[in-house]
């Protein structure tokens, strides 16, 4: 039973490499995307770290900053 | 209206939104996986081969309206002179490339059991294959000028030569004679589809559709914060 359903007639070895060829893809290009993220907030933090007060306080007056510094585990 | 596109007003959403978007693509691939691989039936042509098509369908389908998608936006954008237009464009362009190599890929190994061979230089499958050589051109050009001026316009002229492609695409299996098969999905007419197959397609699709957004959101957030770092640069 189990193995018919791996074998699918002789079709399996299609249909199984066309699914994790799929979900392999997906996989890689997740983490790939996740990474460069990682990558660039992690540059963003250390950046903003590095200012003095007066820039900081700047900086943090836009919005879109204090998103970013604020969302630590967003994916 | 194009202040609504404004960066900081579509962060503070897409920094939230992954998480659910992946856990909601989660449980529709779990669904999709298993109507696709253990509860729809076999062709009785095609046999359990057919079982690739729901996989190649939908990624064909999503390449191409990611491709048009990012045709509008660049063309808007340019037209409008909203640069968050090319951003959520450029933001598009990873998943789209890797669902035009996922069906190119997948319908290669359709080929094999069903035409006897891996390849064919046949109207729908050569035009696929521009399409991806479309992407490769649009994201290498991002890649080279992604700091000049000029890539506005370079990426808008890339988009419009590729969108002449699509409807090459769609109608190819009609226009000429091709070993590929016509579409078996009709919006306007009966679709020749049997419904047990049509459910686990459309589930998949729905799949696909929830990855790319997911994709999108991640490499949007990724860009913004690129952007903001050049911000911090200039203080």
């Amino acid at each position: 039973m189990i193995s018919e359903f791996f074998i699918m007639k002789g079709y399996g070895i299609y249909v199984w490499s066309a699914f994790a060829f799929t979900l392999t893809c997906f996989v890689s290009l997740y983490l790939v995307i996740k990474f460069q993220y990682i990558k660039e907030r992690k540059k963003f933090v250390a950046k903003f770290g590095s200012l003095n007060s007066e820039r900081a306080v700047f900086a943090r007056s836009q919005s879109i900053n204090k998103e970013i510094l604020s969302n630590t585990t967003s994916i | 209206m194009f202040k609504y596109f404004s960066p900081h007003k579509i962060f503070s959403i897409t920094s939230k939104a992954p998480k659910y978007v992946l856990l909601l693509f989660i449980v529709i691939l779990t669904i999709g996986l298993t109507e696709a691989l253990i509860l729809s039936p076999e062709d009785y042509k095609q046999s359990h081969s057919v079982r690739i098509m729901y996989v190649h369908v939908p990624a064909a389908w999503i390449s191409l309206g990611v491709f048009s998608l990012i045709t509008f936006l660049s063309t808007v954008g340019y037209i409008f002179k909203v640069r968050n237009f090319f951003l959520i464009a450029k933001s598009l362009a990873p998943s789209g490339f890797v669902f035009n190599i996922v069906a190119l890929v997948t319908g290669s190994i359709w080929g094999k059991p069903t035409w006897g061979t891996w390849w064919v230089w046949d109207a729908r499958i050569t035009s696929m294959l521009i399409l991806a050589l479309f992407y490769l051109i649009y994201l290498v050009a991002w890649r080279l000028y992604d700091n000049n001026e000029k890539i506005f316009k370079i990426t808008s002229v890339i988009s419009i030569l590729g969108i002449i492609n699509v409807p090459i695409i769609k109608y190819s299996v009609d226009w000429w004679n091709t070993l590929h098969q016509p579409a078996s999905i009709n919006i306007l007419s009966e679709s020749s589809i049997h419904i047990s197959m049509l459910y686990p397609l459309l589930i998949m699709t729905a799949a696909f559709a929830l990855f790319s957004l997911l994709i999108f959101l991640m490499k949007y957030n990724t860009e913004l914060i690129k952007i903001k770092n050049k911000g911090l640069d200039r203080l």
